[in-house]
């Protein structure tokens, strides 16, 4: 049931132009697959949750999260990255 | 490929982890020590610390790995050991007192905050080493920082060794002493158990029992702040549907400490033994099991109703936790630590909560009296009398209790003491002022009650 590489990457913030180009430069750049991506906007506040494969990733997953995080900042936007299996436990059976 | 956890549910694990306290409090690594017996008990404080910085290496950084993978906080990384009574070889009270400074070194190396075990099982009599090792427990708690005393004086099968009740009383009042700079921290380190549980990943209790393999992890989660909010969203429904919801909640939390015990002990190479599944409150504000209380409609946890809100909780918190995890052991209840717990402490300081409710509570959940300041001038013998109630509580319920007890030294009902961290602060509560004396210095044992005509 576990697939070791899958992550999943949540953005929370204030939607605003660039988010996606910026979150996604930094996963293409590590060659990081985006698996799926969905987003909502409600009342100006945006939560995007990418399904990620990091199979084919060039650098530690400690490094990505750092990497995530710093363009978070740029951005003005929270990301959390977490291995699937987190989420997988807590809501299947 | 598709998303196949809904976006709704993403959301809300996280705000678990973001706004409402969960996390994983423990992940206790159990060491036998048996191996470490010597007929020189000079040579068994280096073999201890050996075992220990060996065993638990990489403990420490594992669990930081896992806490940056997983996305979850891993609060604290512990060790128990097996109870230093049973390593052979031990005698004199100076070779307990070196293996206890040996524990604390050990700690320091690989860097846990707490490690349990300085510990001895006297339910039904007391070995003349185990003699001595009780004899050093208040000086080598407050000679050392992070080593956890623990004793069992009780159980159901034995009885309650009321020669150990008494001595626990003295050693409490010795330890409350020895640390009178420090609030009486020594005590916040030691606990009077009946029918322990030889798993148990939380502190102050953990020892490494002796069915145990060699080593194994062992997982304590948290989260009643989880369980407050869940609760908080539906303020008017039964007590059917109540208890669902907090089930719901449970299995929830429970499952993120399945999940860190599977990982831990992949990576340390380490048998996997069991989930805690105690809501452990921590002083944070929300993350309070006596909010809980409150939030099914107490106006203050400790007023009547208490002890069945508290029952509603504990089993619902058993039922969801029982089906999230493989092996459920240790504690297992909701803890009611008031020093631990901000809605405890004030529930306390506007007096609603005193120490008699507190034991009614402990007959409908886990552990005991717990982190309870008491007027410093308190006679060692109330102290034991305390702890022979408590005790009592568990023999006949067949469950485990305990006492941790803080005689604050200098201090009358109505002053604070504080800790710090995760012991948090307590007010010193009042005790009933008359004397039990003749009592608990009777001597000898009360016997193991009957378990069959229940009624």
């Amino acid at each position: 049931m576990d697939n070791e590489n899958r992550i999943i990457i949540t953005v929370l913030g204030k939607d605003k132009v660039g988010i996606i180009a910026g979150v996604t430069a930094v996963l293409a750049e590590a060659n990081a697959n985006i698996l799926d991506i969905s987003q909502t906007v409600l009342q100006e506040f945006l939560t995007m949750i990418l399904v990620v494969d990091l199979s084919e990733c060039k650098i530690e997953f400690d490094e990505l999260c750092e990497r995530l995080n710093e363009a978070g900042k740029k951005i003005g936007v929270q990301i959390n990255a977490q291995h699937e299996s987190v989420f997988k436990y807590m809501h299947r059976i | 490929m598709p998303i196949t956890i809904h976006p709704d549910e993403i959301l809300e694990t996280i705000r678990m982890v973001e706004l409402e306290n969960l996390d994983i409090r423990t992940i206790t690594m159990g060491i036998s020590l048996r191996d470490c017996a010597d007929s020189d008990g000079k040579k068994i404080a280096d073999k201890v610390y050996d075992k220990i910085t060996t065993k638990a290496r990489r403990l420490v950084s594992v669990g930081e790995e896992i806490q940056r993978e997983l996305g979850l906080p891993i609060i604290n990384k512990r060790i128990s050991v097996t109870p230093v009574s049973l390593i052979g070889g031990l005698k004199s009270e100076e070779d307990f007192y070196q293996v206890a400074k040996s524990l604390d070194k050990a700690a320091k190396e690989v860097g846990v905050d707490f490690l349990g075990g300085f510990s001895a099982l006297v339910h039904k009599g007391i070995t003349p080493e185990e003699e001595n090792l009780m004899a050093v427990i208040p000086g080598a708690l407050a000679d050392t920082e992070r080593v956890c005393s623990s004793v069992n004086v009780a159980s159901t099968k034995a009885g309650i060794n009321m020669d150990a009740v008494l001595t626990m009383g003295k050693a409490i009042k010795e330890a409350a002493r020895l640390t009178q700079d420090q609030d009486s921290i020594a005590c916040a380190k030691l606990v009077v158990f009946c029918n322990v549980p030889e798993d148990n990943p939380f502190m102050a209790g953990a020892f490494h029992g002796v069915g145990e393999p060699d080593t194994v992890i062992n997982i304590g989660v948290s989260g009643p702040g989880v369980v407050l909010n869940a609760v908080k969203k539906h303020p008017d429904v039964d007590f059917g549907t109540l208890a669902e919801i907090v089930k719901k909640t449970a299995f929830k939390i429970t499952r993120m400490g399945e999940l860190v015990g599977r990982v831990a002990s992949r990576k340390l190479n380490v048998p996997f033994g069991i989930v805690d599944l105690s809501l452990a409150p921590t002083p944070a504000a929300g993350d309070s099991v006596a909010e809980i209380l409150e939030a099914f409609g107490l106006e203050r946890c400790g007023t009547h109703g208490t002890t069945a809100a508290l029952a509603l909780l504990n089993d619902a918190v058993k039922k969801g936790g029982s089906m999230a995890s493989s092996y459920v052991g240790g504690l297992s209840g909701a803890f009611i630590p008031v020093s631990e717990d901000a809605g405890m402490i004030r529930a306390v300081e506007e007096g609603a909560l005193t120490i008699e409710k507190l034991e009614a509570m402990t007959c409908v959940c886990s552990v005991g009296l717990d982190m309870i300041a008491v007027p410093g001038d308190t006679p060692e013998e109330t102290i034991a009398a305390i702890i022979a109630d408590e005790m009592a509580i568990g023999m006949i319920n067949n469950k485990t209790t305990a006492v941790r007890i803080i005689p604050a030294w200098g201090k009358k009902a109505g002053d604070h003491v504080y800790f710090g961290g995760l012991l948090g602060s307590a007010p010193v509560m009042d005790l009933n002022k008359y004397g039990s004396k003749k009592f608990v210095s009777r001597g000898g044992r009360i016997p193991a009650p009957i378990q069959a005509l229940t009624n």
